[in-house]
């Protein structure tokens, strides 16, 4: 164990390093922007629909929000893991494989539309309701009002929350390495973890806070940028270090044997 | 001209929000409606812009049944009403310029038209200079001035002002008020102000409406509603500060002072009565200017009942409003009034 654990003249001349993170890294970010795309492109719609039709909403259907949630939250509460097996044939479908980042894609949506969905509602649910009446006032249609009130002025909120949905995503990236996936997770796992790799291991660690903390000082930049409220939660807010645990959310019972 | 007729809303649980409330407001009036909280004033806002259903009666609004519009035809009606709030709701991601071509973009006013648009009513409301800053970048009575350049953008005939100056100081009160005027001047549209200030009312309004309960308990031109002493909406537009330490069995004169009589200021009533050889001691006294005639309410202190008597006869004989207070009277009074003090404060 200590001898590649601290391999000497190896440590950091790996060729695992020169040979598979470019990949890996390029995977990630990849799994990472493509997830993101489809995420918001269902999830922001979702989660408007779910805040128009909720009691809050500008067309109140209660029957229909009922249901609506309960797919939401189901889809919240299954764990990942268990997702990305469960809807391998659903992932088959659409992709023709279940192996590789393009595979890992699509239970990292499916997951992360709910989630998304969720953090939109409750983005738009903040909005002043006296905005709304004041521009209803004025004559303007639904359409309207959704576009340019709710979402418009739920912006800050909904990209803070995008961001908290791509940092989430990031983690799940290296689960889904775990399975098939590529990108670092699967590189840390593959190395760092089964071939007892240490140098591989830090590095990717390193790379994915580093991946997270751009992409959270990013989100935070625009959403401070967007927000011209008087007293923002979202000025106000300073970058809060996200923990490693965040990172690699998995805990693997046991050492499985290097192959 | 807006057209109340008979209109009642109940609330489904069977509140009676509006019971058979009747109201002409002519075109180029200013309309204070007054109430306590619960009286009925945001359900009666609510059904002349359409955004409430009312449960009988018709509401028009130059002609326009609001109640039978629906669809495109509500929408249409709500651009002839322009409405300002008592939280001013500004979009905060646009700036003063973009919140008040709003209105202009929803009703598919060409650009070029908005911009110019835009720029005339920054100048009326005297804020050309904000034109770009954003809502927090405003104080309290600017947003208030950028909400009401909002209002006119669309050009209504109807400018509804919910509680427009109750979140703002004296001082800017009263410079939203005399913005309120001077666009009535200008543009002859017709106001509706409600509120739960009197200040407002005496300063502003050409008539008032006190709802009670979801009626309408009193109505009228601003001069008649006031010189009727009988009324309470009278006591409170021309309020007096609470009298201290009446003995039992003293008495004082509830003196109304209002245009129309003989006697019109106070200089004419204490001559009155010194040509009478009755003393005039005011324990009290509140005196308005409203529509240019001074209004006065005084608390005349009687030196005997003799005295007293006397001071009523001729008072009442020259046309003036007068009448003796019991320190009973009094206490009654103010307990009514301060009754009423929780609630006003909450509206
Ligand atoms: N949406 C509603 N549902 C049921 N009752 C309501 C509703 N809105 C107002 N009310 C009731 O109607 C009455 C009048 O209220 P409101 O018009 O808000 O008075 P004001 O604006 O004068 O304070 C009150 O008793 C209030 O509780």
């Amino acid at each position: 164990m200590t001898a590649t654990l601290v391999a000497g003249d190896t440590w950091l001349n790996n060729p695992v390093v020169e040979n598979q993170l470019p990949d890996a890294i390029l995977e990630t970010l990849y799994m990472t922007a493509a997830t993101g795309f489809f995420t918001a492109l269902f999830g922001l719609p979702l989660g408007i629909l779910l805040h128009n039709l909720g009691p809050k909403g500008l067309t109140p259907v209660p029957a229909l929000y009922r249901a609506l949630s309960l797919v939401v939250d189901f889809g919240r509460a299954v764990p990942f893991i268990v997702l990305m097996l469960w809807i391998i044939p659903f992932t088959r479908l659409v992709v023709g494989t279940a192996i590789g980042w393009e595979a890992a894609v699509v239970p990292l949506t499916v997951g992360a539309i709910p989630f998304f969905a969720r953090l939109v509602e409750n983005s738009l649910r903040d909005v002043a309701w006296g905005k709304v009446e004041a521009v209803r006032m004025m004559g303007a249609s639904d359409l309207h009002v959704t576009v340019n009130v709710l979402v418009r002025e739920g912006l800050p909120g909904i990209v803070g929350g995008f961001t908290i949905t791509l940092v989430t995503l990031i983690s799940y990236t290296a689960m889904a390495g775990a399975v098939g996936g590529g990108g670092l997770g699967q590189l840390a796992i593959n190395y760092g973890y089964h071939r007892y790799q240490g140098d591989v291991m830090l590095i990717c660690v390193l790379l994915l806070v580093l991946i997270v903390t751009v992409v959270q000082y990013t989100g935070n930049f625009i959403a401070r940028r967007l927000d011209h409220r008087e007293s923002s939660a979202a000025g106000r807010r300073r970058f809060i270090p996200v923990p490693v645990q965040q990172v690699f959310p998995i805990h693997l019972p046991s050492r499985g044997t290097p192959s | 001209m807006i057209e109340l007729t008979d209109v009642s809303k109940v609330y489904p649980g069977g509140v009676t929000a509006l019971d058979h409330v009747s109201l002409r407001i002519p075109a180029g009036e200013i309309h204070g409606i007054v109430g306590r909280s619960g009286a009925g004033k945001s359900t009666l806002i609510r059904c002349l812009t359409g955004l409430d259903k009312a449960t009988s009666g018709t509401v028009r609004i130059h002609g326009t049944d609001i109640g039978a519009a629906t669809g495109s035809q509500l929408k249409k009606a709500r651009r002839s009403i322009g409405m300002v709030f008592q939280h001013v709701n500004l979009l905060d991601s646009r700036t003063a310029a973009q919140n008040i071509a709003h209105p202009l973009e929803i009703s598919g006013v060409p650009r070029q038209r908005r911009r110019e648009r835009v720029a005339e009513l920054l100048q009326l409301v005297g804020l050309t200079d904000r034109a770009d800053n954003h809502p927090a970048q405003l104080s309290g009575g600017q947003k208030q001035r950028v909400g009401i350049a909002r209002a006119l953008a669309a050009e209504p005939q109807v400018l509804l002002c919910d509680e427009p100056t109750s979140a703002l100081d004296a001082a800017t009160t009263r410079q939203i008020l005399g913005l309120i005027r001077q666009l009535r001047e200008k543009l002859g549209i017709t106001v509706i102000i409600i509120t739960h200030e009197m200040s407002v009312v005496r300063e502003i309004c050409d008539a008032v409406s006190l709802l009670e309960d979801g009626r309408v308990a009193r109505s009228g031109n601003l001069l008649e509603v006031i010189s009727d002493s009988s009324s309470s909406l009278s006591r409170e537009l021309i309020s007096l500060p609470p009298t201290t330490h009446l003995a039992p069995g003293e008495q004082l004169i509830d003196v109304l002072l209002t245009p129309g009589g003989e006697v019109t200021h106070i200089g004419e009533l204490v001559n009155l009565l010194q040509s009478q050889g009755l003393p005039a001691e005011v324990a009290a006294g509140s005196i308005e200017t409203i529509q240019d005639h001074q209004v006065g309410r005084l608390h005349l202190k009687p030196q005997d009942p003799y005295s007293a008597q006397r001071t009523v006869e001729t008072l009442t004989s020259a046309g003036v409003q007068a009448e003796l207070l019991t320190a009973e009277d009094i206490a009654a009074e103010e307990a009514a009034q301060h009754a009423e003090d929780p609630a006003e404060v909450t509206s």
